[in-house]
């Protein structure tokens, strides 16, 4: 067998042929006969035509069952008044009752609110901040790997770990904070009890969680920049603060995009800071829902009043206003990219 | 993760790690039991049975603890319980999930008072004590009825304890401020709600910064412990914003907001523990369970603090029942163990080693609860403090949203102490109350 034939049979294969090519017939003398052959190579186009869809089927599989069961499920459990408390209300259709109702829901639009506010305080600072970091990071710094690790820390410890003491910080009484804070302000600061202050706190738990996880995957981007692009900028006499923004910011545009749109969905569903905040654990966001997010409100709805529903209506929603915002910002990035084209 | 809601609670464990940690071995340990149950033969008497009960406190130990389990262990050879602990509001979220969704409750699961309306409606989930045995004639009409369907064909719980009610106070700060510190004359500063709020007025004018009560929320609860109906009426009508008791209760609670009497600790909070701790407030509304709160929460203070007969002599605040949900595999061991753990024997051991108040009034007069004395607080005499309370106290209509009704009270009375103005707060509540039970 000569070399040439072979490697001339394989581009073929992988081409997805698989129909016996005429410089492959000598190399296969006892091919079976032509019926037979016809079974095998239809399997075989079966195989080359349905393996990719089976490979991936096992996400869809689970999605089915995990996603979509529930979701469709959802939907029609927002058109009933089911309450546990009160047999009976599983099977009457309230119709699109829940919706009407939530449009007018003062509470509803609050929490909303709530969510973009505390959404932009948290992943704005977050992106930035992470951005700075993973500059600082691409340095050759001593002890660089444990400095990377480190900033992760944050994002391994768990969310119920770091509330406990973001909640003493916070304290109103006896909080560390308004302890460093009493040569500055007269009396305390109830974090809880204000909109702006509960925003902030509730922010930089956020951001505490997220912004090395995020400094991470900027610093992977980062290291495929070119070196030499450094080098030239230097020769041509850009500074640090040049070529971080002339070089390194235009390099990871498709990276910031990523991790704005993943940060965005991600403030859009926040619930676990919240919550955990609230230390009078009712889910009501602070005594007047000054923090209760889109996520908490529809917990509380569900949960402690027992408004299956109306809960379920909640979810819908919040799951349609993020498929919009995601739309939005899937269009603003085209925009961009057909900026830079 | 889950949550709460304060109003009718009982203590829930305070850090939230704890919590999650109890959360995670409820999930392990209900996998264990399930496993454990279908090789004990099905709940079939002798065999080795493990049983797992659901708490949302100290309901039959403290944390340290276990005695009463042990004791049950010991005399039925073959039997393990296995207590999973959440918080209040946790618990019976959890709860009315596993009905739902039909598995995943524990074999037995324990209800307060002022949840078990919203549980009655489900009669078919729980075993119905009635056909199980239970002498019902060792408590009184009401305590059964609250556990029980309108037409009085089921019985889903069983009482264990009840919140007799009593001002718990701290004799220390009393003395600094120029207040009589024995329970007797302390007694008489306050024969009327009127009388407590007036003189925590009075004190907080000298006081320094300690403050009169722990929250507003508390004293509502308090005064709404002396009336029968306060939500819901008789026949199970919201009367909630046409109740002038309601409205009373309200409005002396936001007198005594705005003439600064409360430390504004939202109930159960880390906050509420550290306020016990560092003396933040004087008095306390003080239902029987709260003797065990203090103790465990504030060990420090043993012996500053001491009890005081309530403010218009008597009242009611919680308490619980023990049920058995149908959907468990050892039914008939589960009931047995239920029988037992609210049996007046074990009522009047948890009396003495946690604080609840046994709600078979048989047991009121015997030694071991008349002369009980608790030395954490001063020797009062606590076995004759609370069935005094309980002597005269209503008995208490409740609905199926008294729990969440109560709950956005406090809620708006934790806003006013935040600095809402008094009439927006209660119009947000009503708004709330519509919403809810709408």
């Amino acid at each position: 067998m000569s070399s040439p034939p072979a490697s001339e049979a394989r581009p073929g294969h992988l081409a997805g042929g698989s129909g016996p090519g005429p410089s492959r017939r000598p190399s296969r003398p006892s091919r079976p006969t032509t019926a037979s052959s016809g079974w095998r190579s239809w399997l075989h186009r079966i195989e080359h035509r349905a393996s990719p869809y089976l490979y991936v089927s096992p996400f869809f599989l689970l999605f089915a069952v995990f996603g979509l069961f529930p979701l469709i499920y959802t939907a029609i459990i927002s058109t009933t008044a089911w309450n546990p408390r009160r047999p009976g209300t599983q099977d009457v259709s309230v119709g699109l009752d829940n919706y009407k109702a939530l449009f007018t829901d003062d509470n509803f639009y609050n929490a909303l609110i709530n969510t973009l506010g505390i959404g932009l305080l948290s992943t704005v600072p977050q992106l930035l901040l992470a951005l700075a970091i993973a500059h600082l990071l691409n340095y050759r710094l001593r002890g660089r790997l444990l400095l990377r690790m480190g900033v992760l820390v944050p994002y391994i410890t768990s969310v119920a770990a770091a509330a406990l003491i973001f909640n003493q910080i916070f304290a109103r009484d006896y909080g560390l904070l308004n302890w460093a804070l009493q040569p500055f302000t007269d009396g305390v600061v109830d974090w809880r009890a204000e909109s702006w202050s509960s925003w902030i706190a509730v922010s930089v738990m956020v951001t505490w969680h997220w912004t090395g996880y995020n400094a991470l995957i900027y610093l992977a981007a980062m290291q495929t920049v070119p070196y030499e692009l450094y080098e030239s900028a230097a020769m041509d006499g850009a500074g640090k603060w040049r070529q971080f923004w002339h070089i390194t910011v235009p390099s990871l545009r498709p990276t910031i995009i990523f991790t704005v749109i993943v940060s965005t969905i991600g403030a859009l569903q926040l619930f676990a800071e919240p919550f955990l905040f609230d230390s009078s654990r009712n889910n009501n966001g602070g005594a007047e829902r000054e923090f209760q997010t889109v996520v908490l409100y529809l917990y509380q709805q569900f949960w402690v009043n027992g408004r299956y529903g109306y809960g379920a209506a909640i979810a819908w929603t919040l799951f349609i206003v993020t498929v919009i915002i995601a739309a939005i910002n899937f269009l603003i990035v085209r925009r961009i990219r057909s900026a830079e084209d | 993760m889950r949550s709460a809601e304060p109003l009718t609670r009982r203590p829930f464990t305070a850090l939230i790690a704890v919590a999650a940690a109890a959360g995670l071995a409820a999930a392990l340990t209900a996998c264990g039991s399930d496993s454990g149950g279908s090789s004990g033969s099905g709940g079939s008497q002798g065999g080795p049975v493990t049983l797992t009960i659901n708490v949302f406190g100290d309901n039959f130990s403290l944390p340290k603890d276990r005695s009463l389990y042990d004791e049950y262990e010991k005399t039925h050879p073959g039997t393990k319980i296995v207590e999973n602990r959440s918080d209040f509001g946790a618990h019976h979220q959890n709860l009315q999930a596993r009905l739902t969704a039909g598995s995943g409750a524990a074999d037995l699961e324990v209800i307060e008072v002022g949840q078990i309306a919203g549980y009655i409606g489900q009669p078919d989930k729980f075993v119905n004590f009635h056909e199980r045995d239970v002498k019902t004639d060792q408590w009184t009409d009401a305590i059964v009825q609250r556990a029980s369907t309108a037409d009085g064909k089921a019985q889903i719980g069983l009482p264990t304890d009840i919140g007799g009610l009593a001002i718990c106070y701290r004799t220390d700060l009393f003395a600094a401020a120029g207040l009589p510190t024995d329970r007797e004359a302390v007694a008489k500063l306050w024969p009327t709600w009127k009388d407590y709020l007036a003189q925590g007025e009075q004190y907080v004018a000298k006081s320094n910064g300690v403050k009169w009560f722990d929250a507003g929320g508390h004293v509502f609860t308090g005064i709404l412990g002396n009336e029968e109906q306060t939500f819901y009426d008789r026949e199970g009508k919201l009367i909630v914003e046409s109740n002038p008791a309601v409205r009373a209760a309200w409005d002396a609670t936001v007198g005594a907001i705005t003439s600064g009497q409360s430390a504004a600790l939202a109930e159960f909070s880390p906050e509420w523990n550290t306020g016990f701790q560092q003396g933040q407030f004087a008095t306390i509304t003080c239902p029987a369970w709260m003797m065990g709160y203090i103790q465990g929460n504030a060990a420090e203070t043993s012996g500053k603090w001491d009890i005081a007969t309530i403010p218009g002599g008597s009242g009611n605040w919680g308490g619980s029942y023990v049920t058995v949900p149908t959907q468990g595999k050892n039914i008939d061991a589960a009931v047995e163990l239920a029988k037992w753990l609210t049996a007046p024997e074990q009522n009047v051991k948890l009396f003495k080693t946690i604080g609840n108040f046994p709600s078979q009034r048989s047991t009121w007069e015997t030694p071991d609860v008349a002369d009980f004395v608790s030395p954490f607080f001063n020797n009062a005499p606590a076995g004759k403090i609370f069935p005094k309370s309980l002597e005269n106290a209503p008995s208490q209509v409740a609905g199926p949203e008294s729990g969440v009704i109560g709950n956005i009270f406090t809620t708006a009375l934790n806003s006013v102490e935040q600095g809402t103005d008094s009439n927006t707060a209660w119009q947000k509540a009503m708004d709330d109350i519509k919403a809810a039970t709408g």
